[in-house]
């Protein structure tokens, strides 16, 4: 305002003069509004479309977070070229698993086959990664104790990964109840067969659904071992008269894997 | 923390809020871009699969960049309820060992995992509250942030009831999960649901008919985290214990 003071002084701005009606502060003030509004458009004209418009802004995030590179290439690539595995893994346990779960992202590989070379775990470290014995994990999950299951030896020794099976056929009771027996395998009940409970009719072999093993029956078949009169060493033992009152064992106890003395079993 | 520091800290995403407004730079409303959403994606989680290998963790950090160590975009929890009715959660690490330290476990009397991950919300706390707009949901309703729009303020993550987010340690911006957002682009599962063993983790379009999300949903009891925020998550837990937070 000095500087409008200072040049109509010396005759600059004589080309207008100010209106009488017109007050001074009214005259500034218009001056300063006329600046701050024209400012406001120049700036916003000058501001690129990206910094205003919210779609384009949108779209352009979505578009660079879209052209970021893949590192696992997904189930489908590797059977291309790897089709005898792809086959021997189609029908075995492992036939969900994908090839990248024990193999490593292979987006690299596919591009540069000769040169980048997914790692194969072949030690006994990885498997137990999911079946080293975990009394969080899911009951009937295929689990082992790494310490006492065959030690030192890999588990490829006896194990095909693409088609994993127990080296031998199971024969017997699991070859059905797989899931009952993997979960007596580590409970203290291990060392148990199963017809210390159970007496099996050979005919249930032939036809299970209509002739079925004996279940035992009464309290007193397990104060076999866990009554006081028992002569079982290292048991869990209880008066199999007065304990639980009306229930019986099984109604708290699952002996498949009964609750007390859970091994810690360390990897 | 000095009062400069302070009122510097507390002006800033201010001013530059205000002009934001003034400039028209607007913030997200909240709302999905129009047009029909050509799909809507979502995870569904299986309790009672989750074998707690953290084979999901690895392949998120290695498919993300998700910087290491302390930083997940997606991870594994291991709930574990004593007999004395007090519930430990532990975080697994990506080796899948749990963090066993400090419990004893002839104290437990059930544990499981529980994987976690953004939950992809219909209502997005983290949406509403950032001051810049930077973080938005896309078509397909997977929330996504613009890492050139955010200036690092961190009102996200506070406001994420899940924990999804962080900031991203070199570029301090805030960082979560995409529902692996450049794989979907190329008809891929996300990292985590393609390298699960067991199938704990399922993916897929809500809207359709028959897809192993759907199914999941279809022939299960059904729960979302902190359903009462009414946050509507996408992310469906099937078998999920009552002591899941």
């Amino acid at each position: 305002m000095r500087n409008v003071r200072w040049l109509s002084e010396r005759g600059a701005l004589r080309l207008w003069r100010r209106p009488a009606w017109l007050p001074d502060a009214a005259l500034r003030l218009s001056i300063v509004l006329f600046v701050l509004i024209g400012g406001f458009v120049m700036v916003r004209r000058a501001l690129p479309v990206a910094m205003k418009d919210r779609e384009v802004q949108v779209t352009a995030a979505m578009e660079r977070e879209q052209a970021r590179e893949v590192t696992y290439a997904g189930a489908s690539a590797c059977g291309d070229c790897h089709e005898d595995k792809a086959l021997l893994k189609k029908d075995g346990y492992h036939r969900n698993l994908s090839c990248e779960t024990c193999h490593g992202p292979a987006a690299a590989h596919i591009a540069n086959p000769t040169e980048i070379k997914p790692p194969a775990p072949r030690d006994r470290q990885f498997c137990p990664t999911c079946h080293a014995y975990d009394l969080s994990r899911p009951m009937g999950f295929p689990q082992i104790n790494p310490i006492t299951h065959n030690p030192v030896k890999p588990c490829i020794a006896c194990h095909e990964a693409h088609d994993p099976k127990p080296p031998s056929v199971p024969g017997e009771c699991r070859a059905c109840h797989g899931e009952i027996a993997r979960t007596k395998e580590i409970s203290p009940h291990a060392l148990l067969e199963c017809t210390t409970c159970h007496t099996v009719p050979e005919a249930h072999k032939v036809t299970p659904h209509s002739i079925l093993p004996t279940k035992p029956t009464t309290r007193d078949f397990c104060g076999g071992c866990h009554g006081t009169e028992s002569k079982a060493v290292g048991v869990p033992k209880v008066d199999v008269k007065t304990h639980g009152e009306k229930y019986l064992c099984w109604q708290c106890h699952y002996p498949h894997m009964p609750e007390l003395h859970r091994r810690e079993v360390q990897r | 923390m000095n009062r400069r520091h302070f009122l510097r800290q507390l002006l800033t995403p201010l001013v530059g809020a205000i002009s934001g407004w003034i400039f028209g730079i607007r913030p997200a409303q909240g709302s999905t871009p129009e047009g029909e959403p050509p799909r809507s994606y979502g995870m569904g989680i299986d309790i009672e699969k989750c074998i707690g290998c953290g084979s999901c963790m690895t392949a998120c950090i290695a498919e993300n960049n998700v910087p290491q160590p302390f930083y997940y975009r997606t991870w594994v929890e291991r709930y574990a309820v004593k007999h004395d009715g007090e519930v430990v959660v532990q975080l697994i690490s990506k080796d899948g060992q749990p963090v066993r330290d400090e419990l004893n476990e002839r104290s437990v009397l059930r544990s499981f995992y529980v994987p976690k991950l953004c939950n992809h919300c219909e209502h997005p706390p983290c949406v509403q509250v950032c001051p810049v707009g930077a973080t938005f949901q896309s078509p397909e309703g997977v929330v996504l942030v613009d890492d050139q729009r955010c200036i690092g303020c961190r009102y996200c993550i506070q406001a994420c009831p899940y924990g999804a987010r962080y900031l991203h340690p070199a570029t301090m911006t805030a960082d979560k999960c995409t529902f692996c957002y450049h794989r979907l682009a190329k008809d891929l599962l996300p990292a985590c649901v393609e390298v699960c063993p067991t199938q704990a983790r399922v993916f897929g379009d809500l809207e359709s008919t028959a897809s192993p999300l759907t199914r999941l949903i279809r022939m299960n009891k059904i729960h979302v985290l902190k359903d009462h925020l009414n946050t509507e998550p996408k992310v469906f837990y099937a078998n999920l214990d009552g002591e899941v937070r």
